[in-house]
């Protein structure tokens, strides 16, 4: 299951989604949005992908964690629109025969997910509002290639 | 040729749209376009160093030569994720 929603996330239904009689263990990370940043009381956050780049991205990356650990199944579901404090703005799931592999690849997953997925996150404040990212990011690829 | 760029997020909203067409020569780069564009919109000039391109929903390099009818996606540092 990969997918970018507009509605809440139903993490229990990612979690579903890697089921596999095969496996022992399945790792669910759920990213929520937080109330603070540098400081700053945030009220409310919202969320802008480049949805079609974005699924061919999070499909990459699950297939990149199948080659790198013995997993099983991996979904990814990334939340867009205005998201409320506290609720899930990512949720991935993966499924393995063994714990360490689940950890290890689910860990990979958000990791790689910050890096690469075009989905950018503006940070509503009491007096404001910031896209985050802007200030301090990095170009992906790296290097200038000419 | 024709180039269809797409913005995203800060660059959107400073241009005030998601997307355009635009004629470049043939042979342009990716970087070319994105000259061009700040050529139009000087107040780009500082995102130079921080901006990634996608053409055709795969990021490319900076180098990246440019065939007619491509959509070139300009990338603000992303920020997706939680936690």
């Amino acid at each position: 299951m990969y997918a970018i929603a507009a509605d809440p996330i139903d993490a229990a239904a990612v979690t579903a989604a890697v089921a596999d009689p095969a496996t022992g263990a399945t790792c669910t990370f759920i990213g929520t949005t937080r109330d603070h940043h540098d400081g700053r009381r945030v009220t409310e956050l919202e969320y802008e992908a480049y949805a079609e780049m974005a699924l061919a991205e999070m499909r990459k990356i699950g297939a990149e964690a199948q080659r790198r650990w013995p997993i099983a199944r991996v979904a990814i579901v990334h939340r867009v629109g205005v998201v409320p404090i506290g609720a899930a703005s990512v949720v991935i799931a993966v499924s393995a025969a063994h714990r360490g592999a689940a950890f290890e690849a689910c860990h990979f997953v958000i990791d790689r997910l910050k890096e690469v997925v075009p989905i950018w996150k503006k940070e509503r404040f009491a007096g404001g509002e910031v896209w985050i990212g802007s200030q301090t990011g990095r170009r992906f690829p790296s290097g200038d290639g000419g | 040729m024709i180039i269809h760029l797409r913005f995203f997020a800060s660059l959107r909203e400073r241009l005030k749209t998601a997307a355009l067409d635009r004629e470049l020569p043939a042979g342009a780069t990716a970087a070319d376009a994105w000259a061009a564009l700040c050529r139009d919109h000087p107040e780009l000039e500082p995102l130079s160093a921080s901006v990634s391109f996608a053409v055709n929903r795969e990021y490319v390099e900076r180098g990246h030569v440019l065939r007619d009818g491509d959509e070139l996606a300009l990338i603000p540092p992303v920020s997706g994720g939680a936690g």
